[in-house]
């Protein structure tokens, strides 16, 4: 990224986003770790983990944004890309328990050892090193998309159908996670972990950074979305949104465009599932149920598609949403409501939230500017003021 | 076999026995036609009679079953993809006037400029001052420089058909293909893009799909009139008008 794709690219909203989200990475796991537990402004930990979770699901959100608000791909598999990113994760913090685990094997996970593995099977080797786990949680889903896409794009596979097969994927990898000789740990997943880098994945302190992290991440990977859709190449994605064959009949190779944010945003959605599962400590195939994807579809359209200030916002308002109302007596409604949020939200506000606000703020820019040369004007003042 | 090692024609675009059939209805039929280079041609010709197919097999959308296509005497078209065709020179507008209607009138022929159209060129480009000359200088012919910084969702249907044709100039193609320019505009509308067109063929070959005759006649130029898929009858508007052939089909038998 070139500073000047970066500066182009900050626009007044994105600023203020970006600030909020750094004060807000600084400002929480300071409030944890230094002010005393009694203290009015002091975070507990236990919120700390929760919001992390929040901004995770805001980097997902994201991922989704850039494919289906500039590009027109509707996704309702990403939650695979999510999930794997967290598979990758978890295999690294399943290799650092160590002799700690209740057989004290200390190579294999206790999973295997409970299946009666005689050795660690090939695709775990690795893991056991951070840079090489960090890797594997860009590489594995973005080979994944990039295989699916080469597959689905060039053969022209799009709009209802490509949501279609993308639910498929999601679906078939959630069956094939839940047997036990797949060798991830089946039904219950990769979990009880212990160290991350040496520190306790449970210690104030290393959530207190997780979050941070997990809100520096959302800064970069919304940096890199706004820098890719401020370029011309975002226009090109637009325009192929758009007008798919017209994009194609001014040469442009529509498919080689699709293939590359496709790509990126499984990257995105992995680096999201890899920050997710240090926070919530466990990670299962249930991660990869259709529900999951369909759910972060939901997030971005009451955001707000096109946005991505909408999406992270949408990821945030929804889930925060459904933390509090399935923890009272509304619980058993809970998937009602979100169901009767995702109408309401199309048939009144089909711009979701943020995109809403964006076209109020414009029309009302518009007529202050026109109010003010018609004030100037009656007036007979000879220079009409704009309106900033 | 893409490129030949010779020319097989001097034509622009060569058809010769050109078949293509949907489900058993023969769209085109034996077709053949030869556009010269730096000529404009009129075609007419009654709904169904494979105007549009014929645009569709020369732009690479729809594959023939048989026959020859070739553009500029050694490019076979019919094995090449719409990408490929719109890279070496085929410019299309559409019927239906298409243009990406939630970006502005400017971003609208910067993404028509035939430059690096790769993911990377357009990932890291920045503009140039030759890029914004030459956007500035379509904006000025076909009309529309007060609007660059409109969206071109928000032109009345006539700008946007002139909007689709300027992005057929910034892409700059040696053949341009053109699909009822005129429907839906006014006489003067009209009368413009006819003086446009002319404008164009100056330095492009040129088809132009129409139907109405007043628009025809004042481009002044070769016509063929197609049926059924085939060349019903070529020649002067005159002669193609006073054909009695043509007359049959245009008015029924």
């Amino acid at each position: 990224m070139t500073p000047h794709m970066l500066t182009r690219s900050l626009d007044r909203g994105a600023t203020i986003f970006l600030l909020v989200v750094a004060a807000l990475g600084v400002l929480i796991p300071l409030s944890n770790l230094l002010l005393p537990a009694g203290s009015f402004l002091h975070v507990p930990t236990y919120l700390v983990a929760l919001w992390g979770k929040y901004v995770c699901y805001a980097i997902l959100a994201l991922a989704i944004d850039l494919i289906w608000g500039y590009c027109g791909i509707l996704s309702l598999g990403h939650g695979a890309f999510f999930a794997l990113g967290g598979y990758a994760m978890g295999m690294y913090l399943m290799r650092q328990i160590g002799t700690r685990g209740v057989y004290g094997n200390p190579i294999l996970p206790d999973f295997m050892v409970f299946l009666n593995w005689q050795k660690l099977p090939w695709y775990w080797y690795g893991f056991d090193m951070f840079w090489f786990a960090a890797l594997m949680v860009l590489f594995v889903p973005g080979l994944l998309a990039f295989c699916f896409g080469w597959l689905a794009f060039r053969s022209r596979v799009t709009g209802v159908y490509l949501s279609i097969i993308t639910q498929a994927m999601t679906y078939a990898l959630l069956l094939a996670f839940f047997r036990n000789d797949f060798g991830f740990g089946g039904n219950n997943g990769l979990t009880d972990f212990k160290d991350i880098l040496g520190f306790n994945v449970q210690a104030e302190g290393t959530r207190a950074a997780l979050f941070a992290l997990s809100c520096l991440a959302l800064i970069v990977g919304f940096l890199i979305c706004r820098a890719i859709v401020s370029s011309k190449l975002g226009k090109v994605l637009i325009a192929v949104r758009d007008a798919e064959s017209r994009t194609r009949f001014l040469g442009y190779r529509v498919e080689s465009y699709k293939l590359f944010v496709f790509t990126v945003s499984a990257c995105m959605a992995g680096v999201a599932g890899a920050l997710y599962v240090p926070q919530v400590g466990i990670i299962n195939p249930s991660e990869f149920a259709p529900g999951n994807s369909i759910e972060a579809v939901i997030w971005v359209a009451v955001g707000g598609r096109g946005t991505l200030v909408g999406a992270a916002l949408g990821a945030v308002v929804v889930n925060y949403a459904k933390t509090f109302f399935t923890s009272g007596v509304l619980a058993p409604y809970w998937l009602f409501m979100l169901g009767a949020l995702f109408i309401l939200v199309t048939l009144l506000l089909p711009k979701g939230i943020v995109g809403t606000f964006n076209a109020w703020w414009a029309s009302a820019k518009e007529k202050r500017t026109a109010a003010s040369v018609s004030a100037a004007a009656e007036d007979g003042v000879t220079e009409p003021k704009m309106a900033e | 076999m893409n490129v030949m090692d010779t020319r097989a024609t001097s034509a622009m675009l060569y058809l010769d026995g050109v078949h293509v059939s949907f489900d058993g209805f023969h769209a085109i039929n034996n077709l053949s036609l030869t556009l010269e280079p730096g000529e404009m041609r009129a075609i007419i010709g009654p709904n169904g009679a494979g105007k549009t197919t014929m645009m569709d097999i020369i732009t690479g959308k729809t594959k023939p079953d048989e026959g020859t296509v070739l553009f500029d005497g050694v490019t076979d078209l019919t094995r090449l993809d719409e990408t490929r065709i719109a890279e070496l020179g085929i410019g299309r507008k559409f019927q239906k006037p298409t243009v990406f209607e939630s970006q502005t009138v400017q971003d609208n022929l910067l993404l028509a400029l035939n430059v690096d159209h790769s993911v990377r060129g357009t990932l890291f480009w920045s503009g140039s001052k030759a890029e914004s000359e030459r956007i500035d200088k379509v904006l000025e012919t076909i009309r529309l420089t007060e609007a660059r910084n409109r969206l071109a969702g928000s032109l009345s249907h006539g700008q946007k058909q002139w909007l689709e044709i300027g992005m057929l100039l910034a892409q700059d193609p040696k053949l341009l293909l053109v699909d009822e320019p005129v429907a839906g505009m006014t006489d003067v509308e009209t009368h413009l893009t006819a003086e446009l067109l002319k404008e164009i063929n100056k330095t492009h070959t040129v088809m132009v799909v129409e139907h109405d005759m007043t628009f025809v006649r004042e481009l002044g130029v070769k016509v063929t009139c197609l049926h059924e898929g085939a060349v019903l009858a070529e020649g002067t508007i005159d002669q193609v008008s006073s054909n009695e052939r043509v007359i049959e089909v245009y008015l029924g038998r």
